[in-house]
């Protein structure tokens, strides 16, 4: 693994970028100060050596609140995509595995699901849930598992043909065990290429939905929700909505290249499998 | 060349659509089911005296007492007798509602497509050409800084340089093209922009691939051997071949459209589609928010189904798999 970060610039710099800004959102209580705390008298400050991000129309601290953003979008999203994983991977695989009546009942249903526009989807699930970040989750979850079903589905139907899996089944292991140790195993590149891909794009789904008011709701800090108060004070400090634009680009096009560095490191013949 | 209308292929995914419109049809249903309890409640508005005979009242008058299945079934038949509901503060059908606000989301989705594919070709044969790793790097980056830029950022940053470079310059509301043709296109030049940057990224890229993919055939070094110009090689041999990929990406990618408008349309003021539904979810007016969801949807598998037998009439080969 080692040698193989080294050998691909692209990924070792993708996988900096990635740690780089997972590490601010872990450390955000330490380097940064309270995101909520309001100092009226410095409100809608540009950068400045106390505020190195400048201030929001609350006097509240910009880059604490990035940086604080980040945790809930990264919280938000990790959590979505980890979920629609267990499912929606779990469903491809087990179609993949069993064919027939279950495979096409399964596939049939992923259609359904998949003909929704996915940010259409999510706010119908939130109109349900109600707007806060735990709906924002769910939803993006449920939007990501028809996608994280197929995506895993073409490639264990593949396995499954294969001859180590007949002769797993020959010598008697059980239908768990096979789908366990024989097929999950192999799945791991894939899994870890469109996770990456999908988180990136959970990012920017999980920002489109705090924008509009139906994620997370104040005073969280969250990226999305900060351009959208950053574009209501836009002429008088254009700051907030410049730097929490580009937090919420940062991140999300750190996992995306991520995830393309890792499928031309991991499964060259991946790469000209579906793009998201 | 002998076209053949492949009528099984038709047929087949006929049924597939069906299918997905009767599933579709079924989760949209459920929406109003799932939500919570008070909804009822809710429906009879601030200023009426919560009993439970009025529940119960209003409860009958919109079917909530019938078994759910009759319920379906009452609600699906309207559908098709073009009867979506009525929108609960207004009085107004939901179908009125609708059809007020859904030409700015129609022009807006559907000149970012013609934009972002339109452009999406050129740009790819160019990208195809370009060599060495530092285009490479370039391109591949370059793609993803446009996949990944958040639309409605792009849309708000735009509005803001341009009010300080061009002051005069109206980007914000929505003019009928009708009334105003070029104060209508004015105004979408920002809004599809923003748009449709990132479907350009991602068929850019596509179409790349896919010429590097064709270039790399035997009929290319047939058609260079036998004496074929490098242009008539690139534009008539292999960008035909690349263009088949290409259309079915455009036709998920209108999925991606419709749900960016209804973000793009709060960035720009647009009384759309995506101004109804959130504007319905805010007021908690379900039956607006379940139709407004209902046509978006079907509009888009509508739009794909279209797209597959287009596909199949271009490739022949895909209605024989």
């Amino acid at each position: 693994m080692k040698r193989l970060l080294l050998q691909d610039k692209l990924l070792s710099f993708a996988g900096l970028f990635v740690t780089l800004q997972v590490t601010l959102a872990i450390f955000a209580p330490i380097i940064a100060g309270d995101p909520i705390a309001q100092v009226i008298v410095s409100r809608m400050q540009g950068p400045s050596s106390t505020n190195i991000l400048g201030t929001d129309q609350l006097g509240r601290d910009v880059f604490a609140r990035i940086l604080f953003g980040y945790r809930t979008s990264l919280i938000t999203c990790g959590i979505a995509v980890l979920l629609a994983l267990l499912v929606g991977g779990s469903l491809g695989m087990l179609a993949a595995y069993y064919r027939g009546w279950f495979d096409r009942i399964v596939m049939r249903l992923m259609d359904v699901l998949f003909a929704f526009p996915i940010i259409l989807l999510a706010i119908g699930i939130i109109a349900i849930l109600g707007p806060n970040t735990f709906s924002a989750s769910i939803a993006i979850a449920i939007v990501y598992v028809p996608i994280f079903a197929r995506l895993l589905r073409g490639p264990s139907l593949v396995i499954c043909e294969s001859e180590y899996i007949l002769s797993a089944r020959a010598i008697g292991a059980s239908d768990t065990r096979i789908v366990f140790v024989h097929l999950l195993p192999n799945l791991t590149s894939v899994i870890l290429v469109q996770a990456s891909l999908l988180l990136s794009g959970a990012i920017l789904v999980e920002a489109s939905l705090s924008f509009l008011g139906l994620g997370s709701q104040p005073p969280i800090p969250s990226l999305g929700l900060m351009l959208s108060e950053g574009r209501n004070f836009l002429l008088l400090n254009p700051w907030p909505a410049i730097f929490s634009g580009f937090a919420i680009l940062f991140l999300s096009f750190g996992f995306n290249l991520l995830g393309d560095a890792l499928r031309d490191t991991l499964d060259p013949r991946l790469k000209n499998s579906k793009e998201n | 060349m002998n076209r053949v209308i492949p009528i099984q292929f038709i047929g087949e995914r006929v049924l597939d659509l069906i299918f997905v419109l009767f599933g579709v049809s079924i989760i949209v249903f459920l929406m109003i089911r799932l939500i919570p309890g008070d909804a009822v409640a809710i429906m009879l508005g601030a200023n009426t005296e919560i009993t439970p005979e009025r529940i119960a009242n209003l409860e009958a008058r919109i079917g909530l007492d019938r078994p759910i299945i009759e319920q379906y079934f009452n609600w699906i038949s309207n559908v098709f007798r073009g009867d979506l509901g009525t929108s609960l503060w207004t009085g107004r059908s939901v179908v009125e509602e609708i059809s007020s606000n859904i030409w700015p989301t129609l022009e807006l989705t559907f000149l970012s497509i013609i934009v972002g594919s339109g452009l999406a070709i050129p740009i790819g044969c160019f990208m195809a050409q370009a060599k060495g790793n530092t285009a490479e790097v370039l391109i591949r980056i370059g793609a993803i800084v446009g996949l990944t830029i958040p639309s409605f950022w792009l849309g708000i940053e735009s509005i803001f340089i341009l009010s300080r470079w061009l002051p005069g310059f109206a980007s914000l509301g929505y003019v009928p093209f009708i009334q105003d043709p070029l104060g209508n296109l004015q105004r979408m030049i920002l809004p599809v922009f923003a748009l449709s940057l990132p479907m350009l990224a991602n068929l850019s890229r596509l179409v790349r691939s896919a010429m590097l993919d064709a270039l790399s055939q035997d009929y290319i070094r047939t058609a260079k051997s036998k004496g074929a110009s490098r242009q008539r090689v690139i534009y008539h041999h292999a960008l035909r071949n690349a263009l088949i990929p290409f259309v079915t990406s455009v036709g998920v990618a209108t999925g991606y459209l419709l749900g960016g408008a209804i973000v793009i349309e709060q960035v720009f003021a647009i009384p759309g589609l995506g101004q109804l539904v959130l504007g319905a979810i805010a007021e908690r007016n379900y039956p607006l928010v379940q139709a407004t969801i209902l046509v978006m949807t079907s509009t888009f598998v509508l739009i794909n189904f279209f797209v597959d037998i287009l596909y199949a009439l271009i490739d022949p080969r895909v209605s024989q798999k």
